[in-house]
């Protein structure tokens, strides 16, 4: 694994809603540029560990995490951590469309604006640009003004990719993209996985095996709050080294 | 009996039964609309007089004094208007105050009796704000804050103006003030309610750009929730248009024009319930009634212009299609 730099290097994570013990010892690296997706049966706590990559969790007041995730040199679990700041870095997409009740252009618009005083060119390109990079500018361009709940639920998807990437995050947090979509949107969504990998580190919470072989680059089984096992995702899905993940991926399990 | 003969008999009741149950329900919602019909007809039969003795005089008309049965509306409807506007403006910003606080910000366990107290006090009839309005507040008002604010404001062009006068305590502004108290539970309990259908994976998402509260709140949950929340203000609006007893407390009952916001006044409600009782002419009778009848009118056009309000942003959002 030479030449792979770790973007986000999880060390000892334990995390807890209230009294329940939701992850256990997580211990990963997710590398740089790369695709890395988390799969196990539901309740494994895969979700909740993306939400600890932005802190999301930090919204509910019983929920809280213990160890360390570094990032540029930087725990981001420490708590003069600027979380506006982080979520600028780490953007999210969720498991439903979640447009803004606003036109198409300003769910774009909306989030640079929070970081970026740009003239109205500029943020005109940067909407295309943001588009372009989620394969929406052909559908979208000539509706920029219309809501973006007038989108079909394949496309707002995309919209909300398009918001993610606009800020320029380093890091995308994927939970379960594709599971609201049809099959085609999902082909979509899976081939802009592809390119986005190309400027961007990708974690993807995946309810689909098969998806997660056909996207990732690393693979991450989980179960019960414990990482049981993480790997190159050719070696997991040919030769797991865990009994419990082959059974899972071979579908005795799960 | 043979069974296919009972079977269409059964039938054939159950087609009778839907019948009378849908004609039921329709007679009764038709009653409302007869019922609505029938107040405005009399209202307008019982104002004939007045509308025939002073026509379309009687809306800009100031004078209203029953000696020389000389009847005008204006300080009434101003007052009514204004009361409420200053009840709005008071009280919808504190109530999406309230709001915010308990669907976003509050810790849960402060949450329950919290909101339970602003029920409470959607509760508390209104001639118990009357009272206290007028034996409690308004004398604590007339010393402590009219001459403050009076002195504050004295060199400010034109809002100055609003602030001066004697300090009686009671007046247009201790109206508008109660009356804000009043609306305050209705439209943040409106609120609070359509805060929280505000799905938690859209506000996530808002929050995962890295928007602070006030941001998620102002730019995607009030978008999100903007009938909900012009419905809660409309309300608010309906019971400070209409409010009479407190609003007959404090307001000072001067039919006189006022040049400054702590000068008595009146509305329309307070002028009816000081003198329908009193009233022995036909045309001030008359007259009341017509207050009455453009009360209804201000309501009906200021519950139109709300959805008139609803479809303009509707159409600056950008179409749906």
């Amino acid at each position: 694994m030479t030449g792979l730099t770790p973007k986000l290097a999880v060390k000892k994570l334990d995390f807890y809603y209230g009294h329940f013990h939701a992850l256990k010892n997580i211990n990963l690296d997710i590398y740089e540029g790369k695709v890395t997706a988390f799969i196990g049966p539901s309740g494994c706590g895969k979700s909740t560990l993306l939400r600890t990559f932005n802190r999301m969790y930090g919204l509910y007041p019983k929920q809280r995490a213990e160890g360390e995730i570094n990032m540029n040199g930087r725990n981001l679990l420490d708590s003069d951590v600027d979380l506006n700041m982080l979520r600028a870095k780490v953007g999210m997409v969720f498991q439903k469309p979640t447009p803004f009740p606003m036109s198409i252009y300003d769910n774009i618009a909306f989030g640079v604006k929070l970081y970026e005083n740009l003239s109205k060119p500029d943020m005109d390109d940067r909407v295309e640009w943001a588009l372009q990079k989620a394969a929406l500018w052909n559908e979208a361009k000539d509706k920029l003004k219309q809501s973006g709940l007038g989108l079909s639920g394949g496309q707002q998807q995309r919209l909300c990719i398009a918001r993610a990437v606009a800020v320029k995050p380093e890091v995308l947090l994927l939970d379960e993209p594709t599971s609201a979509l049809d099959p085609i949107s999902t082909a979509h969504i899976e081939e802009l996985v592809h390119e986005l990998k190309q400027d961007y580190t990708i974690a993807i919470v995946t309810h689909n095996m098969q998806q997660a072989a056909r996207v990732s680059d690393y693979t991450a089984y989980m179960y019960l709050g414990e990482l049981i096992e993480v790997g190159q995702t050719d070696g997991i899905f040919t030769t797991p080294q865990k009994k419990a993940t082959e059974d899972y991926i071979t579908g005795k399990f799960g | 009996m043979t069974p296919p003969q009972s079977q269409e008999q059964r039938l054939k009741r159950q087609r009778v039964q839907d019948r009378l149950f849908r004609g039921s329900t329709q007679f009764f919602a038709f009653l409302v609309l007869a019922l609505l019909a029938g107040i405005i007809i009399s209202l307008f039969i019982g104002a004939m007089p007045a509308i025939k003795h002073f026509g379309l005089g009687f809306i800009t008309g100031t004078d209203w004094n029953p000696v020389t049965e000389q009847f005008g509306g204006w300080n009434s409807i101003t007052g009514t208007l204004l009361s409420s506007f200053i009840a709005l403006l008071i009280g919808v910003p504190v109530s999406f105050g309230i709001a915010i606080f308990l669907t976003e910000l509050s810790p849960v366990w402060l949450r329950r009796p919290l909101g339970m107290a602003i029920e409470l006090l959607a509760g508390v009839p209104s001639i118990i704000y009357g009272m206290w309005g007028l034996f409690v507040f308004a004398p604590w008002f007339a010393d402590n804050i009219q001459p403050t604010l009076a002195e504050a404001t004295v060199n400010i062009p034109l809002i100055g103006a609003l602030f001066q006068g004697p300090p009686m305590g009671i007046g247009m502004f201790t109206a508008g003030l109660i009356l804000s108290i009043m609306v305050i539970p209705f439209i943040a309990s409106v609120m609070r309610d359509v805060f929280e259908i505000v799905p938690a994976m859209l506000k996530e998402s808002a929050y995962g750009l890295g928007c602070t509260t006030w941001e998620v709140v102002w730019n995607v949950v009030l978008p999100y929730t903007k009938n909900g929340v012009i419905g809660g203000v409309m309300l608010g609006l309906g019971r400070a248009l209409g409010e009479t007893m407190a609003v007959t407390f404090v307001i000072g009952n001067a039919h006189s024009g006022i040049s400054s916001l702590f000068d008595p006044a009146t509305s329309i409600a307070a002028t009816l319930a000081n003198e329908f009782t009193e009233a022995t002419g036909e045309l001030h009778t008359a007259s009341l009634i017509e207050l009455g009848m453009l009360l209804f009118v201000i309501t009906f056009v200021v519950l139109s212009l709300s959805k008139l309000l609803l479809l303009r942003l509707e159409k600056s959002e950008g179409s749906n299609t």
